[in-house]
């Protein structure tokens, strides 16, 4: 239970998949105009990564120990069409929550943090619990990563900037200030 | 081939080394772009890699043009690309281990650079092999030459070194965040200023000349 719970803070806040791996940059840069809009990709990017993470499990369990240089292959196709299976099983039985996850479901197929999250957990070995977890606290880091930004994003809009700095220049500069308050919390474990 | 020709060649081998830079300009690919960056050599082999994957999965996309299906045409430009990328993983295990190491599984995310599938659904899947082949070039020199430069960039001041030697001696204090994530982000944002008042200020000048 303490190694569940330790997996969990570490990819949500040491090992943050935005800030210190970098990964899903796109979506960080391009939809975090605004705070809404932010915080339901996050939960978008959330439900796709747990589904990825028991998708790679049973792939890694069943199928790869056959054919190891299928790993890439296999995964993209698995990640892409069951985020197409998920957006037609939504839309039938939940269709509020595809309304709010809207375009972004489908958009997140090509988000590098969600093949990034099937390699990185099968490379440490996770099995299918600490898989999911992992994916949870993965997927929650890059919501807080989004919301954060757009929050800050929100709020330079009212701001008196120069010209030269606006757009993705400040927003990189305003990510590495968040990055660097998030290299605070490498000393939290030692051990993970 | 007549001159017209030659020189739409040049055109489309040289807008993706300045003009459509895809990093400095477009902003694409940037996962790779920040994440390996912390050295120079890191950079360039990360950049090679991603021009091999180029340059092949154009050429073959290119060559299936008109035999890929429209409707599945994403999900068969993944595969030719992820099997290049496959290639050049085993490649770099086999042959720079140590390299392959330091990347990481940030090799194997090359398949999801959105620069490399952007390219092969906004020219390669239009247009001739040849042509196909010179567009792979320039952007993949021009990904190439903007990692380098944040690679430099990043290890001068974070390691006070250049591909491994040191430059300044014991003296100088390295400033370890240009390293560590943060510096990513500052390096490519103080980048992109700068490039945005270079062409404000030219902008200017050319309306002052009149």
């Amino acid at each position: 239970m303490d190694n569940l719970i330790w997996i969990f803070i570490s990819a949500l806040l040491v090992n943050n998949f935005t800030l210190t791996y970098f990964l899903g940059l796109c979506p960080f840069l391009g939809v975090t105009s605004r705070l809404e809009t932010a915080f339901r990709l996050g939960l978008a990017n959330i439900f796709v990564m747990v589904i990825t993470a028991i998708c790679s499990y049973a792939l890694n369990e069943w199928v790869l120990p056959f054919a190891p240089f299928l790993r890439l292959i296999s995964f993209i196709i698995v990640i892409a069409s069951s985020v197409q299976f998920v957006e037609m099983a939504l839309k039938k039985l939940s269709p509020d929550l595809f309304r709010a996850l809207g375009i972004y479901l489908p958009l997140i197929t090509t988000n590098c943090a969600i093949l990034g999250l099937a390699l990185f957990s099968t490379n440490k070995g996770y099995g299918f619990t600490e898989g999911v977890v992992y994916a949870l606290g993965a997927g929650g880091g890059v919501t807080l990563a989004l919301v954060l930004l757009a929050a800050v994003r929100e709020e330079t809009r009212l701001l008196d900037i120069p010209d030269i700095v606006k757009g993705t220049a400040l927003n990189l500069i305003i990510a590495g200030i968040i990055s660097m308050a998030f290299m605070g919390f490498a000393g939290l474990f030692t051990t993970v | 081939m007549n001159s017209d020709e030659t020189s739409e060649g040049r055109n489309v081998l040289l807008k993706g080394l300045w003009k459509e830079n895809p990093v400095l300009v477009a902003v694409l690919g940037m996962c790779p772009a920040l994440a390996v960056t912390n050295s120079a050599i890191n950079a360039l082999a990360m950049g090679l890699a991603s021009l091999f994957v180029l340059m092949s999965s154009s050429f073959l996309v290119s060559l299936f043009r008109n035999l890929i299906p429209k409707q599945v045409r994403i999900t068969a430009y993944i595969v030719i690309i992820a099997t290049f990328v496959t290639i050049v993983d085993f490649l770099l295990a086999a042959y720079s281990p140590v390299i392959h190491k330091e990347l990481g599984a940030f090799i194997a995310l090359i398949v999801v650079n959105c620069l490399i599938l952007g390219r092969q659904e906004a020219f390669a899947s239009k247009n001739r092999p040849g042509m196909a082949l010179l567009d792979a070039l320039g952007m993949g020199l021009g990904f190439t030459g903007a990692l380098l430069a944040i690679g430099v960039i990043r290890e001068i001041l974070g390691s006070g070194s250049l591909f491994g030697i040191d430059l300044f001696g014991a003296n100088f204090e390295p400033w370890v965040i240009m390293v560590l994530p943060p510096g990513g982000f500052f390096t490519l944002g103080f980048l992109l200023l700068g490039i945005n008042w270079f062409t404000q200020r030219s902008i200017k000048e050319k309306e002052n000349h009149g």
